[in-house]
């Protein structure tokens, strides 16, 4: 039948499609160069969900961006975490409410502008108005007057600025807190208190389109869900100057794909290495690989505003179930070392001297079946008889981890279906039952820190009404804890204050902790001395290319 | 035929407005977007609020719907919630995917109708037995897995191709994603070739023109295989609509930034100017390759005509 | 109607000699060959060009062994080695999902994770999936779910599409307008946001919500197939012979243009219940399918389809199995169709 093909061509409607049939696998031979620009790193991104503002960032993939292009009053040292002072000359306080900050001399943004304390002052009034719905517009609900500039109603503001904030000279403004709280100061490393160029306010639209910042970078081009070219800036003057020419950041929808273009030459470094590729990591990149702690523990939190929960004896299931959990053996099979099992509820990227405690948690995190089955027993067993963990399917592969903790739970509990995985469609979905207090059983909670403070991984998620106490966890005595601690005046006092509280949740176990999560990244040849910081971002500016 | 095609371009005017209708129900019956917008962090209740208010989400459902298309029929199709106008989504993404779904449909008809005609001509024989195998392989086998084996083997071990698309996606690098789309459906277009080969070889027409010694590829191109393409043409019809909106695994494992992604992200982040818009689009693909198909039958079968 | 006259004449002393002659093969031998067996045989059985639609079928006189035609195809079928192969493969895919006990006396659920993605061991021929379980008992036990999603939903696709997509070709006009654009609004539902609206709002853990989801998006292709088949199939002469004969449109629909039409059809839902049996699977994974610990081959194919690299054999067995399935139903649908084809008698 060697007629047909031939044939086929010959029919005029469908000529065309033959000719570009038989150009196949002519044209298929392109490709491959991946465009590599001297001295440039080309680098994995993620398409950030909200508009690129200092305060509307609350993703990695943004906060990537933030860190290169912006300097605020402090930076989290990559490697040690220690807030150090970035703009910031000196922030002094006699009372750990009213704060006088005063600037370095000589920065500029990028497009010429000096750094002066309105920038500072001016993005920190855009940032709180609700106006402007920013996302962390919460982080500046400590400052003097927010509740004027942001009121809880959702309504419209009584004030336009922030009442707490003055701008005293050039180079120095105050700012007064609503509470006393000592450790503010090392949270201005945060990006939302970034400062603002006046052109973010004269011409917000073509800002957005291009950022301008102080940092390191500048913004050469930006293309929204597909690639943003930036380049090393020469008027910056921290001492942290880009060693590269510059980072092309390419949007991948896939992990995996990232990882397969550095395999075939076309990208310089992936920061998040695909788990079913972990084992042959090696193989693939050598040493080209990095798999160290970053500042995310993730959590079973219970809900504690369901009685079957948080009855009087059910401490001792929630315990018990946390010792039906074998860590160590997930944490390996299914994770291949790039989580490490908790024992606490912090993250040890905040070292010792920062208020990470290995082992705090005692027994409680330890496998121990036996002792799990006795423990769940006493306290009246499963909530009938059985217990389900609900995820969202839409992100990640949570449930290979959901599935096998349950394996871990029913195999000490002996049963097959004591303990199932329910996943939920979409995280918003998610988030709205864990609004609405839907949740009937222990839910995946995962902790991103915002800044390495041991109080930012207890206060926010486990004092009375806290904005993301999910469980609804409420004890007089861990909330008095954290009370105290905010109200010390030296860091060694509070710290110890914040671990008695961090007791409180090794008794009460309100949530799990499971393990604390690691960044990893990939590189090519191209690259070195290339390092995460505690964010699990590279620190870009470190990196030599060739 | 004139007043046929007009009278189909006419009843698309309900379907849109029924169309838009639905997925914009179906959107808000996923729920509230807002609390999404916060990450894993709780959001601050008077900021979601304050949005849920810019964005109408705090209306009754008629009211947003008509305030939607009130924006839609002054060109406006509202924005992503990363402050993208859907319409810019639209313009980059559309042209990518139409490209990506060329390579899959010429990819699918010139080697599906191919293998199904060899096929059906030679039934029981080798190679109607490796096509049936082929189908197999394709149905049971994920488009995830032959994805990235074929990404693999051309991007990183013969270097062949890039493994990733670049943003401009032009037609060259489109043609291995394309290749992978198309793998399902040639599965479909050379069966149903083949079966309706088998069933037309022994119609009177073929006989007719055996018996008057036609030569035998004009036999084949000419009688049988043109009375034996409107079921695959009509496959293929709704195939295009479907290559277009769902080609999410093909587009995630080649990193395009089509049609499929911006969908699949529109709607697990519950953004209804997105997915409406991106829908409704679609069905007038739909609703243009059926009144295509259909006005092809006519060309293909002289005895069917359209009043 | 602008028939092709001059064909229809010629038919008449062609086709008579092929008759029950040749087989499909005709063209894969020289042509004048077929003309060997003389125009008295075709000529005494089929002397007509709508001989397609045969007498016995439409109750004529000329009904030779008396059988109708449904009777007749089954008459075929029982003697065709492909159908009762097929036929076998599927009773026995059948027991196997009512039994799976009978062949496999494993626990599909209980895993240890100390052995996962370990390869074959003894009493363990498949090896183990990510979470350490018996890739081999869940192959056995993921036959119910996926079998059950596979024909319930097939069946109900192209049923209903068949049925839908009959009416609208053979009316035409309004109904065809009407039918047709329904299906063009399904067909834009994107698969996700149908099954985050339609299925999360079901808690129950059976098949059944998933099967009538699948169904729901599935008949508009399946509609379009046979809108396309009817509309060729109804311009047909034996049909236009029915009509003029007075035959009623339910009499010429379901015995003049089904058994002609049908055969597109067959070939689609045969392939489609392969992918159904995947769609169960994405579903699933997206969270809004079958609920844990629901086993099943495509919720298994889909957990190995990310783990390809490291532990290829969780894919094989079953993606294997599917195949077979598949393999199963495509054979069975050819037979069908076969049998439904007088012109192959």
């Amino acid at each position: 039948m060697r007629g047909a093909p031939y044939s086929l061509c010959a029919r005029r409607a469908l000529s065309a499609l033959c000719v570009s049939a038989v150009a196949l696998p002519l044209t298929a031979c392109g490709g491959g160069d991946g465009g590599a620009e001297d001295g440039v790193v080309r680098s994995s991104w993620g398409d950030p969900p909200n508009p690129l503002e200092p305060a509307n960032i609350n993703d990695v993939q943004g906060g990537k961006v933030l860190d290169m292009i912006f300097r605020g009053l402090k930076r989290y040292d990559p490697r040690t975490g220690e807030a150090k002072n970035a703009l910031a000359d000196r922030i002094d306080s006699s009372d750990q409410r009213n704060y006088t900050i005063t600037l370095k001399k000589d920065w500029r943004f990028a497009n010429g502008e000096k750094v002066t304390a309105a920038s500072f002052v001016n993005a920190w009034n855009y940032g709180a108005r609700i106006d402007h719905e920013q996302r962390n517009a919460y982080f500046f609900e400590y400052i003097e007057g927010y509740d004027k500039v942001h009121p809880a109603s959702g309504g419209a503001p009584t004030a336009k600025t922030l009442s707490g904030l003055r701008v005293k000279d050039e180079r120095t403004f105050t700012v007064r807190l609503t509470q006393k709280f000592s450790t503010w100061p090392k949270t201005l490393g945060y990006n939302a208190y970034a400062p603002l160029p006046r052109a973010f306010f004269e011409d917000h639209a073509a800002w957005l389109r291009k950022p301008v910042g102080n940092g390191p970078y500048q913004v050469r081009s930006y293309t929204k869900g597909s690639v943003m070219k930036l380049r090393a800036w020469g008027g910056y003057r921290g001492p942290d100057k880009a060693r590269n020419k510059g980072v092309d950041l390419r949007v991948y929808t896939d992990n995996n794909t990232a990882y397969t273009d550095l395999q075939a030459g076309n990208l310089d470094l992936v920061d998040d290495v695909p788990a079913q590729q972990l084992n042959f990591v090696r193989s693939d990149l050598g040493d080209r690989y990095i798999n160290q702690p970053a500042g995310i523990i993730q959590t079973l939190t219970f809900p504690m505003y369901d009685r079957a929960w948080s009855g009087p004896d059910k401490a001792k299931v929630r315990r018990g179930i946390s010792m039906a959990i074998n860590r160590a053996q997930i944490t390996e099979r299914i994770f291949h070392g790039t989580r490490t099992p908790a024992t606490d509820w912090t993250s040890p990227v905040l070292r010792r001297q920062g208020g990470y405690q290995p082992g705090l948690c005692g027994d409680a995190c330890r496998y121990d079946p036996a002792r799990a089955r006795k423990l769940i027993k006493a306290g009246g067993g499963l909530p009938g008889g059985r217990m389900t963990i609900t995820y969202n399917a839409d992100s990640g592969s949570h449930k290979d981890w959901v599935d096998a903790v349950c394996n871990s739970v029913n195999t000490v509990l002996r049963s097959d279906r004591a303990c199932v995985g329910t996943p939920v469609g979409t995280f918003a979905d998610y988030r709205n039952k864990m609004a609405g207090k839907e949740m009937t059983g222990p839910f995946r909670a995962g902790w991103q820190m915002d800044y390495p403070l041991i109080q930012n991984f207890l206060q926010p998620l486990y004092y009375t009404g806290a904005s993301s106490n999910d469980g609804h966890f409420s004890d007089t005595g861990f909330d008095r804890m954290v009370n105290q601690a905010n109200a010390a005046s030296a860091d060694g006092r509070a710290i110890a204050d914040f671990r008695d509280a961090e007791k409180v949740l090794a008794q009460q176990m309100p949530a799990i902790p499971l393990w604390y999560q690691n960044g990893s990244a990939g590189y090519s040849q191209r690259l070195s001395e290339v390092a995460l910081n505690q964010f699990s971002v590279p620190v870009y500016a470190r990196i030599r290319v060739g | 035929m004139g007043r046929y095609a007009l009278r189909r371009l006419l009843q698309m005017i309900p379907v849109f407005l029924g169309s838009t209708f639905l997925i914009f129900f179906m959107v808000y019956a996923l729920g509230d977007p807002v609390a999404a917008l916060f990450g894993d962090k709780a959001p601050d209740p008077a900021t979601a609020a304050r949005i849920r208010k810019d964005l109408y989400l705090d209306e009754p459902l008629w009211r947003q719907y008509t305030h939607y298309m009130g924006q839609v029929f002054s060109g406006h199709f509202g924005t992503a919630f990363n402050g993208q106008p859907v319409t810019e989504l639209m313009a980059s993404a559309f042209p990518v995917t139409l490209r990506l779904t060329v390579v899959a449909v010429v990819f699918e008809m010139a080697l599906g109708i191919t293998l199904g005609v060899l096929s059906g001509l030679r039934r029981g024989r080798g190679l109607d037995t490796s096509v049936l195998l082929l189908t197999l392989v394709v149905v049971a086998v994920p488009t995830f897995v032959s994805g990235t084996v074929l990404q693999y083997l051309f991007g990183v071990t013969w270097g062949w191709a890039r493994p990733s698309v670049s943003p401009e996606a032009p037609l060259a690098e489109l043609l291995l994603p394309g290749v992978v789309l198309g793998l399902v459906s040639l599965a479909y277009t050379t069966r149903l070739t083949r079966t309706s080969i088998v069933e037309n070889a022994r119609a009177d027409y073929v006989r007719t023109a055996v018996a008057k010694g036609l030569p035998r590829h004009r036999i084949v191109t000419r009688h049988l295989l043109r009375n034996s393409l409107i079921p695959v043409v009509t496959f293929i019809g709704t195939d295009i609509g479907a290559l277009m909106g769902g080609a999410i695994v093909t587009e995630r494992i080649f990193n395009i930034h089509g049609v499929g992604y911006q969908l699949y992200q529109g709607i697990l982040r519950q953004n209804s100017p997105t997915v409406v818009g991106f829908v409704t689009i679609l069905v007038i693909v739909f609703l243009l390759a059926n009144l295509l198909v259909d006005l092809l039958y006519a060309v293909l079968d002289p005895r069917i005509r359209y009043a | 109607m602008p028939e092709p006259f001059e064909t229809r004449y010629d038919m008449t002393e062609a086709i008579a000699p092929a008759g029950s002659g040749g087989g499909p093969m005709d063209l894969t031998t020289p042509g004048p060959q077929t003309l060997k067996g003389g125009p008295r045989r075709g000529l005494g059985r089929l002397p007509l060009p709508w001989r397609k639609e045969p007498g016995r079928r439409s109750g004529g006189p000329a009904a030779p062994t008396g059988r109708g035609l449904w009777s007749d195809a089954w008459h075929d079928l029982r003697r065709n080695p492909v159908f009762i192969a097929s036929g076998l493969t599927i009773f026995f895919l059948v027991v196997i999902a009512i039994w799976p006990q009978l062949i496999a006396n494993g626990n599909p659920y209980h895993g240890d994770l100390a052995r996962a993605q370990d390869g074959p061991a003894p009493g363990h021929p498949f090896g183990y999936d990510l979470q350490g379980r018996d890739v081999y008992t869940r192959t056995v036990y993921g036959a119910r779910a996926s079998i059950t999603v596979g024909i319930c939903a097939t069946l109900g696709a192209a049923l209903l599409g068949s049925a839908l997509g009959g009416l609208a070709g053979y009316f035409g006009g309004w109904w065809d307008a009407l039918l047709s654009r329904i299906a063009d609004v399904f067909f834009g539902i994107p698969i996700l946001l149908g099954g985050l609206v339609f299925l999360s709002v079901v808690t129950s853990g059976s098949v059944w919500p998933v099967v009538g989801f699948i169904v729901l998006l599935g008949w508009p292709q399946i509609s379009r197939i046979a809108r396309g088949s009817v509309v060729t199939v109804k311009e047909h002469d034996y049909v236009q012979a029915a009509r003029a004969l007075g035959a009623g449109s339910g009499r010429t629909l379901l015995r003049h243009i089904a058994p002609n039409a049908v055969a597109p059809v067959i070939v689609v839902a045969t392939i489609a219940l392969g992918t159904y049996i995947s769609l169960e699977a994405t579903l699933s994974f997206l969270g809004v399918g079958l609920k844990p610990p629901t086993v099943s081959w495509g919720i298994d194919i889909s957990s190995a389809a990310t783990q390809l690299r490291n532990a290829p054999h969780m894919l094989l067995w079953p993606a294997g199995a599917l195949s077979v399935t598949v393999l199963a139903f495509i054979m069975l649908g050819d037979a069908v169709r076969d049998a439904l084809d007088p012109r192959l008698r």
